[in-house]
């Protein structure tokens, strides 16, 4: 039987630590719904989006209430709208058409996000991929639900420098288009490297096409259930420091585990994986930056933080491996800096760049994660980082990716505020040399000689 | 249904056990364990209950206690037990 302590320590961890269920995301193909007219493509898609997911919110909310865990976020990843909109979809326009549909499905369904208006790139475009890309400012100043998601490189195929550019080009457009806003359009705009097909996080989440129909994908978090622990094994030595985050991860992958199971039986949708991602909210205590700073950084940033955040992402992974029957998406840790309260102040206090961030992303589970830059930054330049990250990403056989924010009419020592889970950010400044000859030559870096396994 | 962990958690004051022991014995709910603990100088009470024989679901209990326990000025939680059980068996 259960013991009293036992019941106390998972309260605690829920109650006071912020363990919670991050995400049950619905991930639904919508390869069914290809169709030659884009009318009849739009209506299928809203049709199919609304009918399997019609339940997902509230089996979400029955159980947290059951278990007395919080289910944060309810979502849904679709198909990429690249392929599902090859058929019908001819100019940028049309495509943006299918980005309401997506607004409006999510809306009427009750998610607060639906990811998937995405294109998979990373050796070549189509028509269609282009003119996705080419539709993003539109698409995301004018829905408020849809995250983007453009894959522009990979270990087995290599890095299309074409894409990598237009997606300099749009993260620009799209900061201009949403610039009211903070530029929140480029919030929801990933670009990647080895992208996963099961990633249950926004706003990099779609439905691969090697996925079934439909598939429920469970994210749990909680940086402050780590912080905890690592508090009671403070000044140990390093096999008992990573013997207490690889049983934590277990702990808390296991609750996903359970909901995970639930939601899908619930929904009549097969499980697919449960993500471990210590992913940190602006709240105080639920923060990656902290637990880095718990096992003995003055300050994240400080050498030795790679390090740090290397065996933190390392035995997440064991432990969450051992935890569930199918571990997937990113699990590991994220280091987005708006949404990570000691990560601003770190940026705020000099301790903290871009570069270092860089050298992070190398160990970390995603990579350079909502970063404002200041509004001047050329196409080129974030074309170049974005580079920088595909190429971290190709060579270590790991997904990277790249969500920077230029945030038009600020500069450095400026804030944007997007509020929620989203945070704010400190504009950080960016190296001013340009790259623009480098990244503008065109075509495709072949794969490296490491993907050659066959 | 499987079995669910009440906890109750607040002052300590008179009669907090009957209130709770009185509503489970009221709607079917067979008590299994019963422990007291103190942690940080708050009562913490833990039932482990079978609910399998209630006319009432787990919302509605869960919902009844949450009331009963803002009336008696303490914190009452129901939770399904395998929440525990996955995260502490292996």
């Amino acid at each position: 039987m259960i013991t009293p302590f036992e019941v106390i320590e998972t309260n605690q961890m829920i109650g006071q630590e912020k363990l919670d269920v991050r995400t049950i995301t619905m991930g639904i193909s919508l390869l069914d719904c290809i169709d030659s007219d884009p009318a009849r493509l739009n209506r299928k898609i809203y049709d199919k989006i609304t009918r399997l997911a019609r339940d997902l919110v509230s089996t979400g909310d029955e159980i947290a209430k059951e278990f007395g865990i919080p289910v944060v976020n309810k979502r849904i990843s679709v198909t990429p709208i690249g392929i599902v909109g090859a058929a019908a979809l001819k100019t940028p326009a049309e495509f943006a058409e299918v980005a309401r549909t997506l607004d409006r499905a999510a809306r009427e369904v009750g998610v607060n996000f639906i990811g998937g208006y995405s294109a998979l790139v990373s050796k070549g475009m189509t028509p269609a991929e282009r003119n996705l890309i080419l539709s993003l400012p539109e698409a995301l100043s004018t829905t408020e639900r849809v995250c983007a998601s453009v894959n522009v490189g990979s270990t087995r195929t290599g890095i299309d420098m074409d894409a990598v550019m237009m997606m300099g080009e749009a993260v620009k457009l799209t900061a201009e288009a949403t610039k009211g806003d903070d530029c929140l359009g480029c919030a929801k705009l990933v670009v990647f490297c080895n992208a996963p097909d099961d990633n249950p996080f926004m706003a990099g989440a779609f439905h691969g096409v090697t996925e079934g129909d439909a598939v429920i994908n469970v994210g749990v978090s909680g940086p402050g259930v780590v912080k905890r622990a690592l508090e009671k094994v403070h000044g140990k030595d390093f096999e008992v420091l990573c013997e207490t985050v690889k049983k934590t991860a277990f702990k808390v992958t296991r609750a996903g585990q359970l909901v995970a199971h639930e939601a899908a039986r619930r929904l009549g949708v097969p499980f697919g994986i449960v993500d471990l991602s210590l992913a940190p909210t602006p709240a105080v205590g639920d923060s990656v930056a902290e637990i880095l700073e718990e096992m003995g950084l003055d300050s994240v940033g400080a050498p030795g933080t790679t390090l740090a955040l290397a065996l933190l992402n390392d035995q997440v992974k064991k432990g969450g491996v051992m935890a569930s029957s199918y571990v997937g998406g990113l699990s590991g840790a994220f280091i987005p800096v708006s949404e990570d309260h000691g990560m601003i102040e770190a940026v705020e206090k000099g301790l903290l760049t871009i570069e270092k961030l860089e050298a992070m992303t190398c160990v970390c589970s995603v990579g350079l994660d909502m970063i404002a830059v200041p509004g001047t930054t050329s196409a080129e330049t974030i074309a170049g980082i974005i580079a920088d990250e595909a190429a971290i990403g190709m060579i270590n056989q790991k997904t990277t990716a790249v969500r920077v924010i230029p945030a038009i009419g600020k500069d450095v020592g400026d804030h944007i505020h997007f509020g929620g889970l989203l945070g704010e950010a400190p504009v950080m400044p960016v190296n001013t040399a340009s790259c623009a000859e480098f990244v503008r030559r065109g075509g495709r870096i072949p794969a490296p000689i490491h993907s050659f396994k066959n | 249904m499987s079995r669910i962990i009440i906890t109750v958690v607040g002052k300590d004051t008179v009669g907090i056990i009957a209130k709770v022991c009185t509503y489970l014995a009221q709607n079917k709910v067979n008590i299994l364990d019963i422990s007291q603990t103190i942690v940080q100088e708050f009562f913490n009470m833990i039932m482990v209950a079978d609910p399998s024989r209630s006319d009432l679901g787990f919302g509605e209990i869960a919902d009844d206690l949450k009331a009963l326990g803002e009336e008696i000025g303490v914190v009452i939680s129901c939770q399904r037990e395998e929440i525990f059980e996955s995260m502490h068996r292996i």
